[in-house]
């Protein structure tokens, strides 16, 4: 997936989640791409956001953070 | 087999805790208060002689047929119009009553026709019925007289003629269109010997004729008669099905001779129609044996290659050995497949095991993602279960129906049949979309409050009206305090009383008057039951999920949950697109809608499969494009869907297809997605296979083989012999040990069987030990998930927004005649009504542009464009255009973005930014479409030679 297009995508995730108190919209974030997004893309994702996460919502930021990926993925 | 007639009782059943008990012929019955006599005898088995009455229409007492003699009562009243009454006496047959009977069926006959050995009803027609009964032996006033017998026949409607020379003039037509399908096209013109049936002065194709049917079946005559019975003459057996159209699963009778088809006709006793059917199931019919069926299978190994015919085996072995190949070289991840929804559930759930158990992966997906994925995750999140909550039974009771991004008259027919019939009786209106749909006026029908609002402002309505229940004191605090989770609720009390929320704030926004808007909200609140039903229009945003959870924040607060009459409801797009969710066609989830990560719902599907399974989300169907666009995936199977003509920007889509190295589609047709595919496997229709579907309402009725396979394989078939290649047994001999495997592995369906469904004739889900026939209604007394979740929905606007560039919004959405990509619909007369996409747009839009009705036109969009020509209509708003996605030839998602729900990515098929221009020519994109159609058709040939 373009960079552009999956920083969009979070981004839309972020927005909703937005609206809750903070710690709650973090742990709202962090699960939904748990539970939604292949290894492949929260891989990506998590490469992307080391590398700087330019343009990611700073809710998306801190919440990638507990975002996890399967070794075999890796 | 024979040919199954229903029981016609003559007059409407009737509702009534009392019961009467009167005596017909001697035997007494007892039935419900306000029931006609004439019901009443046939409780009892009395028949009484009758030619203008039928069950589906309230009685007409105009035939004079049906006189009975009442003990203790003068004259002889019809038996239609008089209600039973406790200790009457009914007299069914005496020789005054026979010499009533034949004096007026004298009458008759002698303006009828006496062609009966040549008649397209000989052996269906009540007037030669009630001749026989009435015991006709001659006619005193001959024939010569005047007469009808020379009228001209209507031949002009595709489906069906209309021959007045053999009307009795008895309005059951009439009152079929007017009472059971809401239309009012037809009339009596004319009186006394004048009267005649009319369309209105008119073809009945010129008319306001949607061809439903309802007519054809009421006649007793062959006035109105299918054109294929009168080819193919009267069917000899019929097998009990369901239609494959759109999601509100019509029952019906598939009328054959031998192995054709000679009429689909709606059945009675069908729970989700009640015997009522729309032009598409009632008659296109046709492309199920459309010449272009491909019924061999072939391969090719690439895509630029002719087609090569082939056995079954070589085609299976083929595709199973290049899916080894790539997941060999490319990973277990790199292939996946796509379930259709207009398959059974019994060969959604073999794609969606063979893809889990046979791959070895998640990478499963259907076409529910780019339609009601975000009713799936809207309604889990708020009351804990993915579907709606009501039976269509239920919109009986309403008091107020609100439809919302839904067209029902054109999409859900059927329904929208039964919707107008509540109305019509009171209920009120409110609809919210941007366009004036059909429902906001119609006859006897007109909505109270049309709320058109801009595309893309959906969630900043629904907050608004919420803002108006709670600001305005409207909120059901018994029924949230008892069902409702109070923390979630309190806070949602005080996200959504926030002055930001409320209609004045919201209009500039919206497009909504905020007076429109409060008056639309207490009306929704106060007016007993309330009921939403809604479409693409709420789902198809980059807010679909948070929409579906805001609906169910007002229906909560107002209380409008797990009671007949109120609900939230999903009018479903296709045929099985409930069935193919609730069959774990997602990648995330297992059948039921239990999450792959969950230990203990894998292990049992492991268990019972004897493979090990992954418990990591696969990929979406846009996600696996992207991969395929990145490398990383190299294979699919779909199974029934179109990809390319439906799914959002079909340039990536292609791009996708492109990049694999193994595309096998299995369907009726070479579609469009097929032109990217590397080995073709011929689909069998739904008149060729046994299994299931599930509607809209979570009914689950049974499909049932009518004709066999034309390709020699059911579709749950192949898919069998695509797993066994790949290794994966599957040891199957019917769909019914199917379905018992789906009701061992998911709790929702651990109570159906064949024999239950065969019995009860249907059964919504869940059906278990706790609701053994069934669940007509959810959330009664609680919510699936314990107490139902208030979730807070922010307003957030989309990023497709109008520019100077593209100043206009477009929505796209389905018309009556065509279905979904059309493959079906376009195979059949129905192109009589519509045989292109046609751009709507309003008269000031068309204006500022130069364009007049029928100009061709432009349609550009940042991601493409297209020409088709513009019909110029009030419809619309100022600035909002729409198109249909009916015709490969528009490919009207050229111009639809990527733009998809946050939480599902569902499209935004409903809000594209565009500009229209007239134009003299086709697109570069048509043109070249026009050349690659042509190759692939004579690649096809070559192929076949």
């Amino acid at each position: 997936m373009e960079d552009a297009k999956m920083v969009h995508k979070v981004n839309e995730i972020a927005r909703f989640f937005a609206a809750y108190p903070h710690d709650e919209a973090v742990a709202g974030i962090a699960d939904h791409l748990q539970k939604f997004w292949e290894p492949r893309y929260r891989r990506q994702l998590i490469e992307y956001a080391r590398a700087g996460g330019a343009g990611l919502h700073p809710l998306a930021l801190e919440a990638i953070t507990s975002v996890t990926v399967p070794a075999e993925y890796r | 087999m024979s040919l199954i007639s229903e029981l016609d009782y003559g007059t409407p059943a009737r509702q009534s805790a009392t019961g009467v008990t009167l005596e017909i012929d001697g035997k007494p019955v007892t039935v419900p208060e306000g029931t006609s006599v004439m019901r009443a005898a046939m409780e009892c088995g009395v028949q009484v002689p009758r030619l203008c009455a039928t069950d589906s229409l309230e009685p007409f007492g105009s035939c004079r047929l049906c006189v009975v003699e009442i003990e203790g009562r003068k004259g002889t009243p019809a038996s239609c119009t008089t209600p039973a009454e406790a200790g009457m006496k009914v007299t069914t047959q005496s020789p005054k009553l026979a010499r009533l009977r034949r004096g007026v069926m004298e009458l008759y006959i002698s303006d009828h026709p006496l062609d009966c050995l040549t008649c397209p009803a000989n052996g269906d027609c009540e007037l030669q019925d009630m001749a026989g009964a009435v015991g006709l032996r001659e006619v005193r006033y001959g024939y010569e007289g005047a007469n009808h017998l020379h009228e001209a026949k209507d031949e002009s409607n595709p489906y069906f003629t209309f021959d007045p020379a053999k009307c009795i003039v008895c309005s059951r037509c009439v009152r079929a269109c007017d009472d059971v399908q809401g239309t009012f096209a037809l009339t009596v013109k004319g009186r006394g010997f004048a009267s005649k049936i009319s369309p209105g002065d008119m073809l009945f194709l010129d008319s306001e004729c949607v061809s439903c049917g309802a007519c054809v079946q009421a006649c007793p005559t062959a006035t109105l008669t299918e054109k294929s019975v009168i080819a193919a003459g009267q069917p000899e057996h019929s097998v009990i099905t369901t239609c494959a159209y759109c999601g509100v699963g019509c029952s019906f009778k598939a009328e054959m001779q031998g192995n054709e088809v000679v009429r689909m006709v709606p059945f009675k006793d069908g729970k989700a129609n009640h015997g009522h059917a729309c032009v598409k199931g009632r008659f296109a019919w046709g492309y199920t044996t459309h010449k272009d069926r491909v019924l061999t299978p072939m391969i090719r190994e690439k895509i630029t290659d002719p087609w090569r015919e082939v056995s079954w085996d070589e085609a299976i072995n083929y595709a199973a050995g290049e899916f080894k190949r790539i997941q060999a070289k490319y990973g277990r991840d790199s292939i996946g497949g796509i379930t259709s929804s207009r398959c059974t559930n019994e060969e959604t759930f073999l794609v969606q095991k063979l893809v889990r158990a046979a791959f070895g992966n998640n990478n499963v997906d259907t076409c529910a993602r780019v339609c009601h994925s975000p009713t799936g995750y809207g309604l889990k999140a708020t009351f804990g279960t993915s579907a709606g909550t009501q039976d269509f039974d239920s919109v009986d009771e309403a008091d107020v129906i609100m439809v919302i991004g839904a067209n029902p008259t054109d999409a859900h027919p059927v329904f929208a049949s039964r919707m107008k019939r509540r109305l019509r009786a009171g209920a009120e209106l409110i609809v919210v979309d941007p366009r004036r749909i059909d429902l906001v006026k119609t006859p006897h029908v007109e909505a109270k409050y049309h709320l058109g609002l801009q595309p893309g402002t959906n969630v900043a309505v629904i907050n608004a009206m919420s803002h108006v229940v709670v600001t305005e004191g409207l909120v059901d605090e018994a029924f949230v305090a008892e069902r409702c989770d109070r923390p979630t609720f309190e806070r949602w009390l005080e996200f959504i009383a926030d002055q930001r929320h409320s209609p004045e704030a919201t209009e500039a926004v919206t497009g909504v008057p905020a007076a429109a808007l409060r008056g639309a909200a207490r009306l929704y609140a106060t007016a007993g039951n309330a009921a939403i039903y809604y479409g693409l229009g709420v789902t198809e945003h980059s807010q679909g999920s948070t929409m579906v959870m805001g609906m169910a924040n007002l229906a909560m607060a107002t209380g409008n949950i797990g009671r007949r009459g109120v609900g939230v409801n999903p009018l479903r797009g296709q045929n099985n697109v409930q069935g193919s969710c609730d069959m774990g066609s997602f990648p995330h989830e297992f059948s039921g809608y239990r999450h792959v990560s969950d230990d203990a719902v894998r292990s049992t599907f492991e268990e019972a499969w004897g493979v090990i399974l992954g418990g990591e989300p696969g990929l979406r169907i846009p996600n696996m494009l992207d991969a395929a666009v990145d490398g990383t995936f190299k294979g699919i199977y779909i199974q029934g869907e179109d990809i390319v003509q439906s799914d959002p920007n079909m340039r990536h889509v292609v791009a996708g297809l492109a990049a694999m190295e193994c595309v096998v589609i299995q369907d009726l047709f070479l579609n469009e997605t097929s032109s990217y595919a590397h080995v073709f496997l011929p689909g069998s229709s739904f008149l060729e296979k046994d299994g299931t579907f599930t509607n809209a309402e979570r009914r689950i009725s049974r499909v049932r083989r009518a004709i066999p396979p034309m390709a020699g394989l059911a579709d749950w078939e192949v898919t069998i012999a695509l797993a066994r290649a790949l290794g994966c047994e599957m040891a199957y001999e019917h769909p019914a040990e199917i379905m018992d495997e789906i009701a061992r592995l998911t709790p929702t369906f651990s109570g159906v069987t064949y024999e239950k469904l065969d019995r009860l004739g249907s059964i919504q889900w869940p059906c278990n030990d706790n609701a053994p026939e069934g669940t007509p209604v959810m959330h009664v007394g609680g919510f699936v998930r314990g107490k139902g979740q208030f979730m807070i929905t922010e307003f957030v606007a989309t990023d497709e927004r109008a520019t100077d560039r593209f100043p206009l919004l477009l929505t796209t959405g389905r018309i009556l005649s065509q279905y979904n990509v059309g493959a079906q619909t376009r195979r059949t007369a129905n192109v009589l009504w519509r045989s292109e996409d046609l751009l709507e747009i309003h008269p000031w839009d068309a204006e500022n542009r130069g364009i007049n009705d029928g100009d061709l036109v432009e349609l550009a969009s940042r991601a493409g464009s297209t020409t088709l020509h513009a019909s110029v209509s009030e419809r619309m708003q100022p600035g909002v255009v729409y198109t249909t996605f009916h015709f490969p030839g528009t490919a009207v998602n050229v111009v639809t973005t990527e733009f998809a729900d946050w939480a599902t990515d569902c499209p935004e098929y409903k809000v594209t930014a565009v500009q229209v221009a007239k134009t003299s020519r086709p697109s570069a994109w048509q043109a070249a479409y026009e050349e690659t159609r042509g190759e692939t058709t004579r690649r096809k040939r070559a192929g076949s030679r």
